[in-house]
């Protein structure tokens, strides 16, 4: 009786989430059981439900290929050195953003710096693409310098750089927006206070500005290990080449070409799991951390 | 305000100001080096000439580019898409955030539905089973394989749901008394009271669309089905003149540099004509959803 009268009330909060539930089902949890694929010989034909089940077989195999360790480390070593690059240079962008006091000239700068954080990696694939080529626009500024012209996105000593790079140029902006919101609210009273006592502005920024958002700082370092495992699939997809495997092939890569281009599922979906595993530790982790350290919460 | 005019103060302030101006002309200067290509002779174009100004100035690349049907059926892909993709978007977000944001007693169940969700957002089955399950609903070559695999953003549904939390009880419980149903209650306080909010969620996943291509390259084995920014990556990043279905001399005519420009400036064009509005209801965004305190 009780939960007849419940429900007249809250029937129509369950039928507006049935939706909603059936997509995560079909798209997000039957992909989740579809992860026994690495544990399978899979072919299509036969399905998830009767391939046959070989263990940990395609794991061992997938540790013991040369490329596991190359793919492993060129991701950390891009989306550590991606992850230090943006927020580094987001505070420093913020900071003297912050000291601007023209609010027209603040204004117009973050406009254009934001710009490129809504452009899609093919538009800014293509731009790179073009003004990083052989003849392109930066080989012929650096030569008429003096300086030899150099191969950008072909050569393994400039791909990494190339992608952490353009990674900050499509990225900064964003993380600068972060940053300055917090530093807006900063209560300007303490900058008054301590200008009265004979603090200088380069003082005030060093005591006031920057202890005004460690809090976000260290909500945003705590938040983005959580992305360790995300070096710019997008990206990389766009800008690389086999030339460049050695240096700049990740993971997110790897599964694309192995499963999707030769079709190995099993194969692609052991490297995929293994990602997706360790990923949800590191989110898990990283939501910890910055509940405990920063008291921030998603829900 | 504080006033600082000390000489090093002074020092520092116009170096602030060169720094920021060429930092931000920086990173302008390679769309606008694009830009210029576009409008520029063919000639000129391909041969290194032109830096930040047009040369031989022309509007012929963008005639050739609305010119060629693959380009035009790949733009009206991706507009078909943007429309029917955000508005299914919108439509579950909003319903699935709304019994989302009661509390338990008003929503029984309401935690285990947050922690299937979350978990479903935390954990990534990976892209070959997905691959797989849309392959397995007979989705590719549709536009179904584009929007219905991520009909629910579900950080977007988290946004929506801590706005819903911000407003007031009083209206909704006095409607309930009044004999609303939650329906009611939906469309005509919570709706309404978080247009801003829907604004910038509705904003962020037209973007989101319009800019996606990597689904459509692998759901898609025809390449008539691309939308545009997958068209474009055929054009003007892998440059393949053995893909089917898009007619050889017809690619090689798109694949001109001065062309290529003019591509990369139509794909970018929405962005721009979008970029006030997204910046508004953006930063807004960041400060009530995303980063709350």
């Amino acid at each position: 009786m009780i939960f007849r009268q419940y429900m007249k009330r809250a029937w129509p909060l369950y039928v507006m989430i049935v939706p909603g539930i059936v997509f995560v089902l079909l798209f997000r949890y039957y992909p989740m059981y579809g992860v026994v694929i690495a544990f399978q010989d899979f072919s299509p034909a036969k399905g998830f439900a009767r391939s046959p089940w070989i263990g940990w077989e395609n794991f061992e195999f997938l540790f013991s290929l040369p490329e596991f360790g190359r793919i492993l480390s060129n991701t950390v070593i891009i989306s550590i050195s991606k992850i230090v690059a943006d927020q580094v240079g987001a505070i420093i962008l913020a900071l003297l953003l912050n000291e601007a006091r023209r609010i027209l000239f603040r204004r117009t700068i973050q406009t254009l710096i934001y710009l490129p954080y809504f452009l899609s990696w093919i538009v800014l694939g293509g731009i790179l693409l073009d003004i990083l080529s052989a003849g392109g626009i930066l080989n012929q500024a650096i030569r008429a310098l003096g300086v030899e012209p150099q191969l950008w996105l072909g050569s393994n000593s400039w791909f990494r750089g190339t992608v952490i790079t353009s990674g900050f140029w499509k990225n900064v902006g964003f993380s600068t927006i972060i940053y300055l919101a917090a530093l807006t609210a900063i209560n300007p009273v303490l900058h008054e206070a301590a200008a009265i006592d004979g603090a200088g502005r380069f003082r005030r920024i060093w005591h006031i500005t920057l202890p005004g958002i460690r809090p976000t700082i260290v909500l945003l370092a705590a938040l983005s290990l959580g992305d360790v495992l995300q070096a710019g699939f997008e990206q990389i997809l766009t800008l690389y080449s086999p030339a460049v495997y050695r240096t700049g092939d990740i993971i997110d890569t790897y599964v694309y070409r192995v499963g999707l281009i030769s079709a190995q599922y099993s194969l692609a979906g052991a490297v995929g799991l293994f990602k997706s595993f360790i990923g949800f530790i590191l989110i898990a982790l990283s939501y910890w951390l910055a509940d405990r350290f920063a008291g921030y919460q998603i829900l | 305000m504080i006033r600082d005019t000390t000489f090093f103060s002074r020092l520092f302030d116009g170096f602030n100001y060169v720094f920021l101006t060429l930092f931000a002309l920086l990173c302008l200067a390679p769309l606008a080096h694009i830009f210029a290509v576009s409008l520029s002779g063919r000639a000129p174009a391909t041969g290194g000439f032109v830096s930040f100004w047009p040369v031989d100035f022309t509007l012929e690349n963008y005639e050739q580019v609305m010119g060629s049907r693959n380009f035009v059926r790949s733009f009206l892909i991706s507009v078909i898409r943007v429309l029917t993709g955000t508005s299914l978007n919108m439509l579950l977000i909003i319903l699935t955030a709304y019994p989302l944001s009661k509390t338990p007693r008003v929503f029984r169940g309401r935690t285990i539905f947050i922690w299937f969700f979350v978990f479903a957002m935390l954990f990534d089955g990976g892209l070959i089973p997905l691959f797989l399950v849309v392959k397995s609903l007979g989705l590719l070559n549709t536009l179904g394989a584009l929007i219905l695999p991520n009909a629910l953003p579900i950080f977007s549904v988290i946004l929506m749901m801590n706005f819903f939390r911000g407003v007031p009880k009083e209206l909704e419980e006095s409607a309930l008394i009044d004999g609303a149903s939650h329906w009611r209650v939906l469309w005509h306080i919570y709706i309404p009271l978080s247009l801003p909010a829907i604004a910038t969620l509705t904003l962020l996943s037209a973007v989101n669309h319009w800019n996606a291509w990597f689904d459509a390259l692998i759901y898609m084995t025809d390449t008539a089905n691309y939308p545009m920014q997958t068209f474009l990556r055929t054009v003007i990043v892998t440059l393949d003149l053995t893909q089917v279905g898009i007619n050889p001399q017809d690619l090689q005519r798109l694949s001109d540099r001065a062309i290529r420009g003019a591509q990369i400036v139509v794909a970018t064009v929405p962005i721009l004509v979008v970029y006030p509005f997204l910046q508004r209801y953006f930063i807004a965004g960041i400060r009530l959803g995303a980063l709350k305190e």
